[in-house]
């Protein structure tokens, strides 16, 4: 599948070595037999509200969309970056599509893999809007800096 | 009322530029009907029994007669001449096509309009009551909050693609008219014993065909906190609400299942661990949109108004609609309006382009510019001088709008039904009609009081069934049309689901049903009562064996 990767506000195609990924629920279960491993692949009904393993020891965690209707993921990838701090790659898999990479990258999603969308189709969605009313966890892909709310009132502040 | 500043200006220009783009994707072939599906359920667009229906967003109801006026012009240039306002304050076409939607995109951007999450599985067009900011019940104008409430859930990232969609309403009154306790989330805004003014936040209500009244998870929740409060009962939602079946993926299941102190539970974990965080708009930010909602100029005036008495006593016809479809306001001189878009055997919610000129006519000239959608289907001028109501019955009247039967039995709603929609059982429309005439005669509606009769074609209860006084649902035997009556629901303060009164009628005879409960209403009520009281009183069983026996 396509990779897609996302830096400082720009997509761009990405190779790499394969990953030795290992799912949440066996690196729980044996973390010893999978000493290796560096991608963490976590199901999207997994609850991350309390940690349960540091995950800051993998340098990506992949998230699951498994129909594109299906959100669950997009609260992992906030929980990762704002509850956990996690600053690897959060990548995205499955129904990944164009017309979501916007919301993806505002949750702290940075990886994509994806055949909708080559990398001047995802910058395009990406440029689709110049702000967001609310604060997500995007300041790392750089996709919006402030809220609209916190704009305003720099600008009255300027003026 | 809430203008744009360039930001909302911004992101309403660039919704419309981008739904182009998917549209010319379409168009092109590049994207299948099924690939286009989810692109236009999250722009208010989809695909009825004939043709396209757009939905257009109408923040909590409240709009001017500029915004009122492109709507006419939508009615006319694109659609077949009228526009249908809904159960969700917000006005519908059924005949756009495709091609022309980016310009219909467009025209509405250019007064402050969109069809931005009126569809799809986000967080839907928030509601509030018709009558805010006149009303002189209301402890404050609720409508910042709900502004505040679309600026936080427009393309909220994390919350649109969520287990279904997800509504919310704002009251400020005790008198519920957003009917609170029936949505995914309610918010009640009143003051506590302390003088302090804050939410009672009220989840998990909803009518489809499992209904439920919500559940209180917060007696008091300080206004400022109220972003981040909604945020975390979103994430608890989108991650435990259930996904495997569409008919169990509401919130209201999820709090049902879990129970309501449960789930109350995990919101406040939640909402513990993002309470400090920048998701509650600073104070200031907070002013700059309340002063939006600031009174409008009122003179000062006396409570009675000369001339008014002098035109009721002159005209009875007028002094009809002056009792039935006036409301008192909170400033002296002044009246709240309801227009009604219930005419004697017309399409409940249909309007034409000319009335919309005409209330738009009538709105600037009388009443500040503005004017409401209801949940019931229809409108309100909510500042018109008492002096001035003579003027507006007569203009309303020369427009076709004056019918007098605000809370009438002929002010029904009813969900659009096999006319119009592609999962109905039956028809609604023609059954809403026909009950309208055989209610006929506005004397006898009067004399019978507040009646609300709502309609359904079907178990997904558009036509809000479940909280009628008198529910009507349509459904399928056999492939014959039958219809179902429920009796004792309500949508107000004193929520309540009817129940099923016995087996199912014809369309033929669910019109003489109404006449019959009607009548053993009339025959048994005491002193003020309204049907839904005597009910009450009564319970079901006098009801169904008058019911039965006439039939
Ligand atoms: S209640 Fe049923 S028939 Fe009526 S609009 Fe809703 S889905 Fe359609």
């Amino acid at each position: 599948m396509p990779l897609l990767k996302l830096n400082h506000g720009t997509f761009s195609p990405a190779v790499e070595e394969p990953l030795e990924e290992v799912s949440l629920a066996d690196w729980l279960d044996n973390p010893q037999a999978h000493a290796g491993a560096t991608a963490l692949v976590i199901a999207n009904d997994e609850d991350l509200s309390v940690v349960r393993c540091d995950v800051h020891a993998f340098s990506v965690i992949i998230l699951e969309f498994p129909r594109f209707g299906d959100g669950r993921a997009y609260t992992q990838a906030r929980l990762l970056r704002e509850r956990f701090g996690y600053e690897g790659e959060i990548r995205a898999r499955g129904d990944v599509l164009r017309d979501q990479i916007f919301f993806m990258a505002r949750c702290g999603i940075d990886g994509f893999e994806t055949a909708h969308a080559d990398a001047a189709s995802a910058n395009e969605a990406l440029q689709e809007f110049s702000f967001a009313y609310q604060r997500a966890a995007d300041s790392r892909g750089a996709v919006t800096d402030e809220p609209i709310w916190r704009r305003r009132l720099s600008r009255v502040k300027a003026a | 009322m809430y203008r744009y500043d360039e930001f909302d200006a911004t992101m309403v220009a660039e919704r419309a530029t981008q739904f182009r783009g998917q549209v010319a994707r379409r168009l092109s072939g590049e994207l299948s009907e099924d690939e286009f599906k989810p692109l236009r359920l999250m722009n208010g667009l989809y695909l009825q029994l004939h043709a396209y229906m757009l939905r257009v967003a109408i923040p909590y109801g409240t709009f001017t007669s500029r915004q009122m006026r492109m709507l006419a012009h939508v009615a006319r240039k694109y659609d077949k001449g009228y526009g249908h306002f809904t159960t969700r304050q917000n006005i519908q076409y059924n005949w756009p096509a495709l091609v022309d939607v980016p310009d219909i995109l467009d025209d509405l951007a250019s007064v402050e309009m969109h069809a931005i999450q009126t569809s799809g599985n986000c967080i839907r067009n928030v509601t509030s009551d018709q009558y805010a900011g006149a009303a002189a019940d209301e402890v404050e104008d609720p409508r910042p909050y709900a502004e505040m409430i679309r600026q936080w859930s427009t393309f909220h990232p994390e919350f649109s693609f969520l287990p279904r969609k997800f509504k919310i309403a704002v009251t400020a009154s005790d008198n519920d008219r957003a009917a609170t306790r029936v949505h995914d989330i309610g918010l009640r805004l009143y003051k506590n014993d302390a003088g302090e003014t804050g939410f009672e936040v009220i989840v998990g209500g909803g009518l489809g065909r499992t209904p439920y009244i919500g559940h209180t998870i917060r007696e008091f929740l300080p206004k400022e906190h109220l972003l981040s409060y909604l945020e975390a009962i979103l994430r608890v939602y989108n991650t435990q609400g259930r996904r495997d079946n569409l008919y169990k993926a509401r919130i209201k299941i999820l709090v049902n299942t879990e129970g309501a102190e449960r789930f109350g539970e995990l919101v406040e974990a939640e909402w513990e661990a993002i309470k400090g965080g920048e998701i509650d708009l600073p104070a200031e930010e907070m002013a700059r949109i309340d002063a939006y909602f600031a009174p409008p100029p009122f003179e000062a005036l006396s409570v009675d108004s000369a001339a008014l008495d002098q035109s009721r006593q002159d005209n009875d016809e007028f002094a009809q609609w002056l009792r039935v479809n006036t409301v008192p306001h909170k400033i002296p001189g002044y009246a709240i309006v309801n227009i009604s878009l219930k005419p004697i055997g017309g399409i409940p919610g249909d309007i034409s382009d000319e009335q919309m000129e005409a209330v738009a006519d009538i709105a600037e000239r009388y009443s500040f510019d503005e004017i409401r959608a209801t949940h019931e289907q229809n409108l309100t001028l909510a500042h018109v001088k008492k002096d001035d109501l003579f003027a507006v019955w007569q203009a309303l009247k020369a427009a076709d709008l004056a019918t007098a039967n605000a809370s009438l039995a002929s002010d029904i709603i009813a969900c659009p039904g096999l006319d119009y929609c592609n999962l109905a059982n039956t028809r609604s429309i023609p059954i809403a009609q026909r009950i309208s005439e055989r209610m006929g005669d506005l004397e006898k509606q009067e004399d019978l009081g507040e009646l609300k009769i709502k309609i359904s074609g079907c178990i997904n209860a558009c036509g809000h069934h479940h909280v009628g006084h008198i529910g009507i649902l349509g459904v399928d035997k056999k492939g014959e049309e039958f219809y179902q009556i429920t009796l004792g629901g309500s949508a107000a303060e004193d929520a309540s689901l009817g129940e099923i009164v016995g087996r199912g009628l014809s369309s033929g005879d669910v019109v003489d049903a109404v006449e019959t409960l009607v009548g053993f209403y009339r025959d048994n009520r005491q002193d003020k009562e309204r049907f839904l009281d005597t009910y009450r009183r009564l319970g079901a069983e006098p009801f169904k064996e008058a019911l039965y026996a006439a039939a």
